[in-house]
């Protein structure tokens, strides 16, 4: 036959697509925006209003973060993210940083391949209970019924401290804080177990605050962070001295209201000034404008102005700084110097 | 007769794969599954590829590690040291608990619900209709939410039932207790002696079955029939009850008391079992109405018209001629709503429910990120269930249906 046979030839395309490692910074400037993973509602530390305005603790994080990268900090979306759907969020590139009051611990840096940029905030797990239930100590809680949120580290450290004490307990599985709630307050579970912080900002959004009490027992170490994926160094380091920056501008008394002054020209303190730009080229050696700190600072304020606005004394949920007070007045909060 | 000349014979050719007719659907079905084979190992390359370089190759080994937390529901020996495999296990076994229970409920109800439809009683069908358009009409979600806020909200909490005059009292001679946590029901206690009674109550199913086979001899030879129900009755309670009594009652029976937070002793049917059962029951029941009302619209009228005629009264007309007709259409759409309701158990997690999908597919896959690994598992063990399901279900539709020869 003239005609040519016919052979189909299938390419195999066996190319794996290749990781894209691209720098996390460079997209961020690309599209615009900051994605930021908070959780699904937590007073005090990332709560979306009325208007779907998000604020809070964490909340204030991502905001100085998109401050200091693109210089604006409204310039962020939020992610909703469970205990269960963070990890996953992160690790798949849906969001660029988690903020979701989530404890460092080591198998979720080494085995699950995530950087963690510092701790902001000291945290450790307790107990609520009705004060109508009579019981003063976690250890009297033998065949309680307790609600967790699932997918947290408080599952697990539970599980030990019941185990250790020798007593039983019914645990209630729990998706989210809300939910969580509304078992606790029909009587459902005698006891609702989560970080003494989130305790405190779920109390304090009760009809009657007074009938309940965190119990003096706190379990475990919980040392609350932002954290991104394992392998970008550039964007950890922008993560990290970002919150640093917090830190340490309240440390050498800068606020919101009077960054504007000391960012505006060099002044007496050197640290002062390198932090603000006004001196050194750090914000060259991060890959951000020299002013990225001022702006991060700009943002909410520095550690402390966001700690009291949201979760301070002051406010409904009233935490004291206890462990994240600066070191200089006996705290845990010690950044690293600015040089 | 003509005479059939063989065609000329001739070598073949590569390009006959194409446009001989003999060949060439051949050549595109090899060409095509090539392709889809091409495809897939491109994918799997691709995720093998992409979870090596996020440092995260596949691993079963976690597997095999210390699970680390607890869970509530447990039908066998776990606890928080035991490994993951095993707390996968407890879960399996959590599905298959409520999927079994749910099945069973919703046939009954189903059942119940499609041949009440038909019913000539205006009201009675009428109320069935928005029965079956009700439920079947909203999100099987939205139902197990709200049987679980039900729940919750209106049944009194353990605490309830304490002191000199409590706001809530037990059930049904004290025995039972029903809290916003669960139902604690009285359960037995295995004394002494308690096993000739267990094997006179076995002994009397064995001798229920040849009785009925008997029964059913003797009406064929003889046209008599039998009052079986009332005999079978008395056959699976006296023996047994004479045994118990002989034996100095060796079975007790362990009423549920309150005791620190909760109720302990007995039977505990928790909260989010007796949601996540009641909402896929009653959902499911909705779909099986259908088919069972289909079944029975199937069976030509002429055989109820002819089963009257020879004297049959509406009950046995329904038993013996309607039904045993029905089942052959009922069956097969049977079959796929047992497996939806087995699929439907894995929105467990909305109740706190600890299903496989909330040990395997929650908690450990949280707690090892091993995200990839767990929806393998878990997706292997739903087919494997599913297959179960359906091959049971096609043997016994084999059985009953119409036996052609």
């Amino acid at each position: 036959m003239k005609k040519s046979t016919f052979i189909g030839t299938v390419a195999a395309a066996t190319l794996a697509a290749g990781f894209a490692a691209a720098g996390t910074l460079d997209e961020v400037k690309a599209k615009g925006f900051l994605q930021c993973g908070v959780s699904t509602g937590l007073a005090g530390f990332s709560n979306a209003d009325a208007n779907g305005e998000w604020n809070g603790f964490d909340v204030a994080f991502c905001r100085a973060v998109a401050a200091a990268v693109l210089g604006d900090s409204t310039a962020v979306k939020f992610t909703p993210t469970t205990g269960k759907t963070r990890f996953t969020a992160l690790a798949s590139g849906e969001i660029d940083i988690l903020a979701r009051n989530t404890t460092w611990t080591f198998s979720r840096d080494v085995d699950l391949k995530f950087s963690f940029v510092g701790v902001n905030y000291y945290d450790g797990q307790g107990f609520m209970v009705p004060k109508a239930l009579g019981v003063s100590s976690a250890k009297d809680l033998d065949t309680a019924t307790v609600c967790i949120q699932t997918g947290t580290t408080t599952e697990l450290n539970l599980a030990d401290f019941f185990r250790s004490n020798n007593i039983s307990y019914e645990p209630v599985p729990i998706e989210t804080n809300a939910e969580a709630q509304a078992q606790y307050l029909a009587g459902a579970c005698d006891v609702y177990t989560t970080d003494a912080s989130g305790l405190a900002a779920t109390r304090a959004t009760f009809e009657n605050p007074g009938d309940h009490i965190v119990l003096p027992e706190i379990i475990s170490k919980e040392p609350l962070g932002p954290l991104v994926r394992h392998g970008d160094d550039q964007w950890a380091d922008i993560a990290r001295w970002t919150l640093n920056a917090l830190i340490t501008a309240e440390e050498l008394g800068i606020t919101s209201a009077n960054i504007k002054d000391a960012a505006m020209s060099a002044g007496d303190n050197p640290e002062i000034n390198r932090l603000l730009g006004t001196e050194g080229n750090l914000g060259e050696m991060l890959g951000l404008s020299a002013d990225w700190a001022a702006n991060a600072v700009a943002a909410g304020g520095n550690y402390g102005e966001i700690f009291e606005r949201h979760i301070g004394e002051k406010t409904a949920i009233g935490i004291a700084r206890g462990l994240n007070a600066q070191w200089t007045n006996g705290g845990l909060l010690y950044s690293p110097p600015f040089r | 007769m003509s005479v059939i000349t063989d065609p000329p014979q001739q070598g073949f050719r590569i390009s006959q794969l194409l446009y001989d007719t003999r060949y060439r659907s051949m050549t595109i079905q090899i060409i095509a599954l090539i392709g889809f084979l091409v495809a897939f190992g491109w994918l799997i390359n691709n995720t093998l590829a992409n979870l090596a370089a996020l440092g995260k190759p596949l691993g079963f080994g976690f597997l095999w590690e210390p699970a680390g937390y607890d869970i509530n529901q447990r039908l066998i020996e776990y606890n928080s040291q035991m490994s993951n495999a095993r707390a996968a296990l407890v879960g399996v076994l959590n599905t298959l608990l409520v999927a079994v229970l749910g099945c069973i409920a919703a046939t009954i109800l189903g059942v119940l619900i499609g041949v009440l439809r038909l019913s000539k009683n205006w009201l009675v069908s009428r109320l069935m209709t928005v029965y079956i358009e009700g439920f079947r009409n909203v999100p099987v979600l939205l139902w197990i939410l709200m049987a679980m806020a039900i729940f919750i909200e209106i049944f009194p909490q353990p605490r309830d039932f304490r002191g000199e005059d409590p706001v809530a009292t037990m059930k049904i001679f004290e025995t039972v207790a029903v809290t916003n946590r669960g139902v604690y029901l009285p359960g037995p206690i295995m004394n002494a002696g308690s096993g000739v009674v267990v094997a006179a109550f076995i002994a009397s199913l064995v001798a229920i079955f040849f009785f009925g086979k008997w029964a059913k001899a003797r009406q064929e030879q003889t046209g008599q029939i039998l009052p079986t129900f009332w005999i079978k009755l008395g056959i699976l309670i006296i023996p047994s009850m004479l045994i118990f009594f002989i034996m100095g009652k060796p079975i007790g029976m362990e009423v549920p008391a309150i005791k620190g937070f909760n109720f302990a002793g007995g039977i505990y049917m928790r909260n989010s079992l007796i949601a996540l059962w009641l909402a896929l029951s009653l959902y499911t029941a909705a779909f099986i109405a259908e088919t069972v009302r289909s079944g029975i619209m199937a069976v030509s009228k002429g055989q109820t018209e002819a089963a009257a005629a020879l004297g049959l009264r509406p009950a046995r007309t329904m038993n013996l001629v309607v039904l045993p007709q029905a089942l052959r259409v009922i069956i097969p759409p049977m079959i796929s709503q047992y497996l939806n309701l087995t699929k439907n158990s894995s929105l467990a997690i909305a109740v706190g429910y600890m299903d496989v999908t909330g040990t395997l597919g929650g908690i450990t896959l949280n707690q090892t990120g091993r995200e990839m690994e767990c929806l393998i598992i878990l997706m292997a063990i739903y087919l494997t269930i599913s297959l179960i399901i359906s091959g049971v279900m096609n043997w016994y539709n084999e059985r009953v249906k119409l036996q052609e020869r």
